[in-house]
């Protein structure tokens, strides 16, 4: 075993220099990657380096990155969240629902589908933490099983039907475009990443999530209650699947019981191109932001370029395992600098 | 010599340690072979390198003449070398049968397992080494020594030129380390060539030709065993003679209780079992593997549920259903399996220590980075952790240093009573001192100890007293005065070995 000699690691490289060569590693990896990728269709795709053309992208992420946000946090816990697309679907709904109801005015109306796409997110979020740890089962499966079940719910609530009429202060919400280059939605989905990397950084909770992703069993034998942070991570899910709902409403302005189909697989590789770990206890929630740039970049830059829209999977399934190939290469690098 | 296996100048380092340096030896055609050194002197790195699962940094290795690199497990097997493992690698679900011949299924046409020849084939090797069993029971329905015996079988079931074997006697009873020892005799006569690891000093001498001594991942001697004794192997395998190392306190004299356990109950098939500690006392566990010590100190800590039973602290009962009770009262749990259950091994060292109360390095619920370095800066340097700086991974650390690092994150907590479970295995001999010394300062303060340990000199030279576990039950507790080797190995042994 490794663990033999008197001799303890003297380092390879100085503390200092180890630090930047890590952050380089780690952090500046896919960043670097979005501005390779930026770079290459800025210079080959027609119309690509246009504002209106960020603006779109701008547009086209928000909702995967809010949705990627909780997700974050859940990847973190080693869990995975399968049914944030379909929770997604039923928050559009249940928001719409409340939304249109003519009774209030439309500034309660807002509010109130708001903390009602949240609690709906939530809801659902404890429901996959509670079972999954509550029985041992595996997260892919409880949330699987919610992907389905919140596709019904979400069919049931709206009798299967678009509703729409949303209120025009916040249709015109969703259009604005702050300063001329801020899209509102894109602002939201900002914030919400803004929060995630406080909480993960600064907080005691958001030091127990990474913990409890490396070693639920140490982090239990340390006097803690894993599985109090696993639901959290399933929470915060949840509440991310409820805004991103809102959003969704603000973009396309018709709660759908089929939205958010397949939103789940994009949300996963915007983290797992990000850098986090799908074993828990290592990423960050900076790098998921990148990943649905990434995404998003490649998506619109391949269609600029001509390339079918038969193609366009292709390549971008072909990306996501490169990454994941490339974080196993990143984990060895890591090691040899510490 | 006619030298089946010769290791010429070899050598494996890991990022941060040695694990074996500059080893050169020479295994002799049908010889049984001992290898011998303490827990991280490199026994376990040579024969994974024998395995096929390292591959050397230097030196190189010849089998039977022929240079020898095998680059998977695979390939040592396809040599003739064939290892087994202290971890059991068994596949649970399925039958004795079907696992003695994994590797080659006898078959029928389009690829239909042949039951009739897979089953005769399987009893035969059975036979081979006394193991009276239908060979289409599952394998998770055998006991540890059972399955230990189908592993060789296993070994031997591709005709090995070579057999290693990884501390088998580790978790078997004294008839069943009998029979284990018939059975290699028995291969020796056939002409198999045998390398066996060991740490059980009085075992070797019954089975062994030579003897190879490894020490920090360093080639110490190889002797003829005939004419050594036990002395002469601890002398070799730690450099100088043990009397000194453990630093017995005698000024300090425990003071009133400060945990008692009564009749504390695991399953219904586990007797009630009691026990107390003192303040300013090292309270020795003593037991063989899978005696019930480890599950009954989690069973207290709340780590597994327990049936029944009263804990204690400082005379009042205190209700224990997880560790966080546990921790919450004052206690403190070092584990056997530092890695799996200690240690958030990808995390840094100061995250690591302050795991246990994140209360003190933070002000409502925002850590204070700088508090928290501070504080973990300060218990580094208190237990000489040797480590690069506060924020190294402890995967890199070396394994006396990791458990420093469990060590300090109870002392960061702050505690009343430390349960340690094996603290000093896989801790090189530095550092297990430090260890020790810290122990001594920790009575000094009249913190309660009690320390389980498979390594019964260690315990005698640590202890005040010494209780001892025999299939889940206390069976003594030996006053200081009255310690004796064969004394508590007696009665370690004393519920296996009557009928």
């Amino acid at each position: 075993m490794s663990e033999t000699s008197q001799v303890t690691a003297s380092a390879p490289v100085s503390p200092g220099r180890a630090k930047f060569l890590r952050f380089l590693v780690r952090d500046a990896g896919v960043l670097l990657a979005l501005v390779l990728i930026t770079v290459f269709f800025s210079a080959t795709a027609p119309y690509f380096a246009t504002s209106g053309n960020a603006l779109k992208i701008f547009v086209q992420i928000a909702i995967n990155t809010v949705l990627a946000a909780g997700m974050t946090f859940v990847i973190l816990t080693g869990g995975i969240d399968l049914s944030v697309g379909s929770v997604l679907a039923l928050c559009t709904v249940v928001g719409a629902t409340v939304m249109i109801d003519e009774s209030l005015s439309p500034g309660v109306a807002i509010l109130l589908a708001l903390l009602a796409c949240m609690a709906t997110g939530a809801v659902c979020g404890f429901l996959n933490g509670w079972i999954s740890t509550r029985w041992k089962i595996p997260s892919f499966i409880v949330t699987l099983g919610m992907l389905n079940m919140a596709a019904g719910a979400a069919r049931v609530v709206s009798d299967n039907s678009t509703i729409t009429g949303l209120p025009q202060s916040f249709v015109d919400f969703g259009n604005l475009i702050i300063g001329g280059f801020l899209p509102s939605i894109f602002l939201i989905a900002v914030l919400v990443i803004a929060a995630g990397w406080f909480v993960l950084r600064f907080t005691v909770f958001g030091r127990m999530i990474f913990a409890v992703g490396t070693n639920d069993e140490a982090v239990r034998l340390s006097g803690h209650n894993p599985d109090f942070y696993k639901i959290a991570a399933f929470i915060i899910s949840g509440l991310t699947a409820g805004i991103a709902a809102m959003v969704y409403l603000l973009r396309l302005n018709i709660g759908s019981p089929i939205a958010g189909v397949g939103y789940e697989l994009n949300a996963i590789a915007a983290v797992i191109i990000g850098g986090t770990s799908l074993s828990g206890g290592k990423g960050s929630i900076i790098g998921t932001l990148v990943g649905a740039c990434i995404l998003q970049v490649l998506s619109t830059g391949l269609q600029l370029l001509g390339v079918g829209d038969n193609f366009k999977p292709i390549v971008i399934g072909l990306v996501i395992v490169l990454a994941v190939i490339l974080d196993a290469y990143r984990e060895k690098l890591l090691k040899v600098i510490r | 010599m006619d030298a089946i296996l010769s290791l010429e100048g070899v050598g494996k380092i890991f990022p941060g340690a040695v694990a074996l340096s500059e080893v050169s030896l020479s295994i002799a055609r049908g010889e049984t072979h001992i290898i011998l050194g303490e827990n991280g002197a490199g026994k376990s790195t040579l024969i994974k390198l024998l395995a096929g699962i390292y591959q050397p940094d230097s030196g190189s290795i010849a089998f039977n003449g022929q240079p020898y690199r095998p680059k998977t497990p695979h390939d040592a097997q396809l040599s003739g070398i064939r290892i087994v493992h202290q971890e059991l690698n068994l596949l649970p679900y399925l039958s004795i049968a079907e696992n003695l011949m994994l590797e080659n299924l006898p078959r029928r046409a389009f690829g239909i397992v042949d039951g009739k020849a897979l089953n005769s084939r399987a009893v035969a090797l059975l036979n081979e080494v006394g193991l009276d069993i239908d060979p289409r029971t599952r394998v998770e329905a055998l006991g540890v020594a059972q399955m230990q015996l189908v592993e060789i079988a296993k070994a031997l079931s591709n005709d090995s030129k070579l057999l290693v074997l990884d501390e088998p006697t580790a978790t078997l009873t004294p008839p069943e380390i009998e029979r284990l020892f018939a059975i290699i005799k028995r291969l020796k006569a056939k002409g198999v060539t045998i390398i066996y690891i060991s740490h059980r000093l009085h075992e070797v001498f019954e089975i062994g030709d030579r003897v190879t001594v490894l020490r920090n991942g360093k080639l110490v001697a190889t002797r003829d065993l005939q004419g050594l004794t036990v002395p002469d192997l601890v002398r070799m395998m730690i450099g100088r003679d043990i009397a000194d190392e453990y630093g017995f306190d005698a000024s300090i004299v425990p003071g009133t209780v400060a945990l008692s356990v009564a009749n504390l109950k695991r399953s219904t098939e586990t007797p009630a079992i009691s026990f107390a500690v003192r303040h300013g006392e090292i309270l020795g566990v003593a037991g063989l593997v899978g005696s019930g010590r480890t599950e009954a100190m989690r069973a207290l800590f709340g780590a597994d549920p327990k049936l029944d039973g009263v804990v204690e602290i400082d005379g009042k009962p205190v209700a224990i259903a997880a560790p966080k009770d546990a921790v919450r009262h004052g206690l403190s749990l070092l584990t056997e399996d530092r890695k799996g259950q200690g240690l958030l091994l990808d995390m840094a060292v100061d995250k690591n220590i302050t795991i246990t109360d994140l209360g003190k390095v933070s002000r409502n619920g925002l850590l204070n980075r700088r508090a928290e370095a501070a504080a973990a800066n300060d218990l580094v340097g208190q237990l000489r952790v040797k480590a690069s700086s506060i924020e190294q991974a402890v995967r890199n650390l070396s394994g006396g240093n990791q458990q420093k690092v469990v060590l300090a994150k109870w002392l960061f907590r702050g505690t009343s009573t430390l349960i340690l479970d094996e603290p000093t295995r896989g801790v090189d001999i530095g550092a297990r001192r430090e260890i020790y010394q810290l122990l001594w300062m920790l009575a000094a303060a009249k913190k309660g100890i009690i320390m389980v340990s498979s390594d019964l000199p260690e315990l005698m030279g640590m202890c005040h007293r010494i209780i001892v576990f025999s299939k889940n039950k206390i069976v003594g507790d030996v006053p200081r005065a009255a310690f004796d080797q064969e004394h508590i190995l007696s009665l370690a042994y004393q519920e296996y070995v009557r009928p």
